[in-house]
């Protein structure tokens, strides 16, 4: 298809005009949009854009996105929930879905206008897909060549064991698992597992180690035998010897009741928790990433004359509702928008580069009026929210956004206003909004303290508290049931309070 | 390179699956709410699926989270008149709940309100029940049949003779037989005339031309029509289920029927009808009530307006018998009966109904019920239950109800499964 001019031409004509979209049209869009991105040097997987309609996409929706999933109620719940939100009209549909996978792939809702199929296609396999590739919480963390066999392979499992034990059996372990999915995620890479040819390695280095070392001098020294027996018991009798944060992994590998098949269910939910745990740290950075990508492809576009300004104006329109920001005091504010915070910073980490001003160097010293495009692509490789807020927000954000601090301590009466867009307060609103962002002050920290495995069999859990932030009550007492259902004997909530102390416990027997 | 991909032919109701495993787990509550739901309702409308409003409470998915309670920050956007160490009352119903909402989180609603389908609307109404001995003789034993062309068979009575058919055969059969006699023929006379041209002895003349004139005799003795020729239209006797069904609702408006009395009796009427429309695809409904005379009202006045008198069982189910005879021949309709009273009959009443009812109505009926209203407290038998007790056609049935709950009960019995 050999329709785009000569380069050489400035001004070309508009790939169209019009809303009304075809896939010849899409085609050329995308090649368009491929050659800015090119300019700008995004490293993307390749995309898969598909073009779906709005069942299917609310279809999509209730699986959070995933093209293949397990049959489970739940998501059917969210399917209804969506359903009759978007009938109702209270709720539209998102423009797109992108999937993290390799291909990357796209939903493109054929519903849209060209401008907001041009807009998607920018957004999502440009900026997300790059973001995909790029930031370091994906590529640790997630398999994108492997996920869709995955799932594929998850939900033939599914599947297979509804078939074998009836879904009751299967629906009751599933239940069980999502509730504690919050804490089924490594949140550090384990060390890969060594292959047999490295294990014999580190065996001769070992030996030889030793050899070196001998010293028949040694024999004489004498050895206190007690000692070291104590602390040979006490080490079998404390288990796990590091307390063990991913609950369900402990659960997959050491539950004493679960039959095999429950345990592979376990895992499945686990890998998928864990497939998601970059997404829910990054949802600022990877919607602003995203959002300012297509904002500055368009542009981009429109400055060479392949969009004409109906185009433009349509897309404005989009673009300014997605990063609106309703203030606090607003009917329709719903917390932060991260589409609004996200595409904020970067456009100000890219102003901060071309047009520093006097404050920006102060702050900023080593970014201001250095080259955007390569601080940006710095930012998105290696940061999530928390960091990235902390590192990069702006006092001139802070004041745009008019940003606050409410404090809510449980011994006073009323609630304080610990800090504002002020001078004394930029460096505070910032620290604590990049909290905010943080999945570990989010998530409770609960872990698995002890299995008296010897004895009865019993799991003993700790909850640690920070800042004297109680477990919301109803809901662990329901999460416990859930527990004792996988473990299957009793099952122990400590709390313990920042002196170490345990303060109270909740106790379950099955 | 990117690739571009049409999936809106692709399967459209993916979540249909996850859809029903949901309402498959709260299967209960959704009855429950299905049951509310069918004593708002008047009775033709209660077939329309409907917003169904789970508690969510009882949906939800507990996680482990932070409850309120401890110490914590948070900042909002849009900061107007706030200074530094501002005091703001604490929002009401969060003991520290903080300003607003936590980030993310969603307005809190206590319902989760859907929509059912018309189908699963009555699915799960009827879950585990069936129209009395309806799959066997509506289905089964047919009475009623349609007869359908079914192409062409070759015996037949001589009306249906398809001449056409039948020519058509024929036709083929002769050309097929014939074929080969004619290409001789065509031979024998080529030779003949060669002869008489070069001219051929008379001897060789007369065999040749005996020759001919044997293949024309051949040819001759092919049949113009022949028995295996004949084709008939053949038809066939399909079963067809009179798709129409007609529901009498019989009560008892005299003074001693309450509006309890009669709230009851709505209910078992309603049960009843949903089940033929169910099952047949038109359902219409006659309302005959009585005291001492019967008259036929629609819905409205059928239940709620109030009559006094003394009371004529008899009467209703002649006026019953009447419409019928009129307006809903049995060949052609699908005729349920359900009867409500408090069981009064006077005198000789009582068993002139029963007589009338097991000789007049129920040779008509595909199904009659009598349900006996009666007080809490009350546990004699009436004079019409008795006589009517001696009634043991099997698609009669009767049963007494004293509360809304047992309705549900009791119709369930009633129209249980039949096993055998």
């Amino acid at each position: 298809m050999n329709t785009i001019a000569a380069p050489f031409v400035q001004r070309r004509q508009p790939i169209s005009s019009g809303g009304e979209w075809t896939f010849e049209l899409l085609q050329r869009y995308d090649e368009a949009i491929a050659e800015v991105a090119a300019e700008f040097g995004l490293d993307t997987y390749p995309s898969q854009i598909e073009v779906i309609t709005s069942e299917q996409m609310l279809d999509a929706y209730a699986s959070a996105g995933l093209p293949i999933g397990y049959p489970h109620w739940s998501y059917g719940k969210e399917f209804i929930r969506n359903e009759q939100a978007y009938r109702k009209g209270y709720q539209g549909l998102a423009y797109e879905i992108v999937i993290n996978s390799n291909p990357c792939i796209a939903y493109l809702m054929e519903e849209n206008t060209m401008a907001m199929q041009a807009l998607v296609i920018a957004h999502a396999c440009y900026g997300h897909n790059s973001f995909f590739k790029g930031n370091y919480l994906f590529r640790q963390w997630t398999d994108a060549e492997g996920v869709l066999d995955y799932l594929v392979f998850a939900r033939r499992y599914v599947l297979e064991c509804e078939e074998r034990y009836g879904i009751p059996a299967v629906e009751e372990i599933l239940d069980s698992c999502h509730a504690l999915m919050s804490h089924g995620i490594d949140r550090y890479p384990r060390p890969q597992r060594i292959t047999p040819r490295e294990e014999e390695e580190r065996r001769r280095l070992r030996e030889e180690h030793e050899r070196l070392r001998y010293d028949d001098l040694w024999r004489t020294v004498p050895v206190s035998q007690q000692h070291g027996e104590e602390t040979r018991d006490r080490r079998e009798q404390v288990f796990p010897p590091e307390p063990e944060e991913n609950i369900l992994y402990f659960i997959e590998k050491h539950s004493p009741r679960l039959a095999p098949w429950q345990r592979e269910l376990v895992r499945i939910v686990r890998k998928l928790a864990q497939y998601f745990y970059p997404q829910t740290q990054t949802k600022v950075m990877n919607e602003g990433w995203a959002t300012f990508w297509h904002y500055t492809i368009l542009n981009r576009l429109h400055e060479k004359g392949l969009v004409d300004d109906g185009f433009m104006l349509e897309f404005l329109q989009n673009h300014t509702a997605v990063i609106a920001q309703p203030p606090f005091d607003h009917p329709a504010y719903r917390g932060i928008n991260p589409y609004a915070l996200g595409f904020a910073m970067m456009q100000d980490i890219r102003r901060i580069c071309e047009n520093p001003t006097e404050e920006d160097e102060a702050w900023f010293p080593e970014i201001a009026g250095s080259s955007w495009l390569s601080t940006l692509d710095f930012a998105m490789r290696n940061f999530k929210d928390e960091s990235f807020i902390a590192q990069y927000l702006s006092p001139r954000l802070i004041r745009e956004f008019r940003f606050f601090a409410v404090a809510d301590h449980e011994n006073e009466p009323v609630l304080y206003i610990d800090s504002i867009h002020d001078d004394e307060g930029y460096r505070r609103v910032r620290s604590l909004l990049a909290n905010q962002y943080n999945r570990d002050a989010l998530t409770p920290d609960i872990q698995v303290w002890r299995y008296f495995r010897d004895s009865d069999r019993s799991l003993v859990l700790r909850h640690q508290q920070t800042r004297n932030r109680p477990l919301h009550p109803d809901d662990t007492d329901a999460v416990m049931k859930h527990l004792g259902r996988l473990w299957g004997f009793k099952v122990r909530l400590e709390e313990v309070n920042e002196d170490g102390r345990v303060t109270a416990a909740r106790e379950l027997r099955p | 390179m990117n690739s571009l991909i049409d999936r809106r032919l692709n399967g459209r109701n993916k979540s249909a699956v996850n859809r029903a495993r949901f309402i498959r787990r709260y299967k209960d509550q959704i009855r429950k709410a299905v049951r509310n739901l069918v004593n708002e309702r008047p009775i033709g409308e209660i077939d329309q699926g409907g917003d169904i409003n789970l508690p969510a409470r009882d949906i939800s998915e507990p996680t482990l989270h932070h409850g309120a309670g401890g110490d914590r920050e948070i900042v909002h956007p849009g900061n107007r008149e706030f200074q530094k160490g501002d005091a703001i009352e604490r929002p009401r119903g969060g003991g520290g709940g903080g300003r607003g909402r936590e980030p993310g989180e969603g307005e809190l609603v206590d319902q989760f309100t859907f929509t059912l389908s018309r189908a699963e609307f009555l699915d799960l109404f009827f879950d585990d029940l069936e129209l009395p001995n309806l799959v066997r003789t509506v289905l089964g034993d047919v009475n009623q049949k349609k007869m359908q062309r079914a192409g062409y068979t070759t015996s037949g009575p001589p009306s249906q003779l398809s001449v056409r058919r039948t020519l058509q055969t024929s036709l083929l059969r002769r050309i097929a037989l014939g074929s080969g006699i004619r290409a001789q023929l065509h031979e024998a006379q080529q030779r003949l005339d060669e002869a008489v041209q070069r001219g051929a002895p008379a001897t060789e003349l007369a065999a040749l031309r005996e020759q001919v004139e044997d293949c024309e005799r051949r040819l001759a003795r092919v049949p113009f029509l022949d028995d295996i020729d004949l084709r008939y239209r053949h038809r066939v006797a399909v079963p067809a289920p009179v798709a129409k069904a007609v529901m009498f609702c019989l009560m008892d408006v005299s003074g001693s029927m309450d509006e309890n009395k009669k709230d009851l009796a709505k209910r078992f009427f309603t049960l009843l009808y949903l089940f033929l429309t169910r099952n047949y695809e038109h359902v219409e409904l006659v309302f005959i009530r009585h005291t001492d005379n019967a008259e036929e009202v629609d819905e409205h006045t059928f239940f709620h307006d109030p009559k006094s008198g003394g009371t004529v069982v008899l009467s209703a189910l002649e006026l019953m018998h009447d419409i019928m005879q009129e307006r809903y021949p049995s060949s052609s309709w699908n005729i349920y009966g359900a009867q409500a009273s408090d069981g009064d009959a006077f005198g000789a009443d009582a068993g002139k109904s029963a007589r009338f009812l097991s000789e007049h109505i129920l040779p008509c009926t595909r199904y009659f019920a009598y349900i006996e209203v009666v007080d809490p407290d009350d546990i004699r038998r009436s004079s019409l239950w008795a006589e009517y007790e001696r009634e043991t056609a099997a698609h009669f049935a009767m049963r007494r109800v004293r509360e809304r709950g047992e309705i549900y009960p009791v119709f369930h019995e009633l129209f249980k499964k039949e096993a055998a």
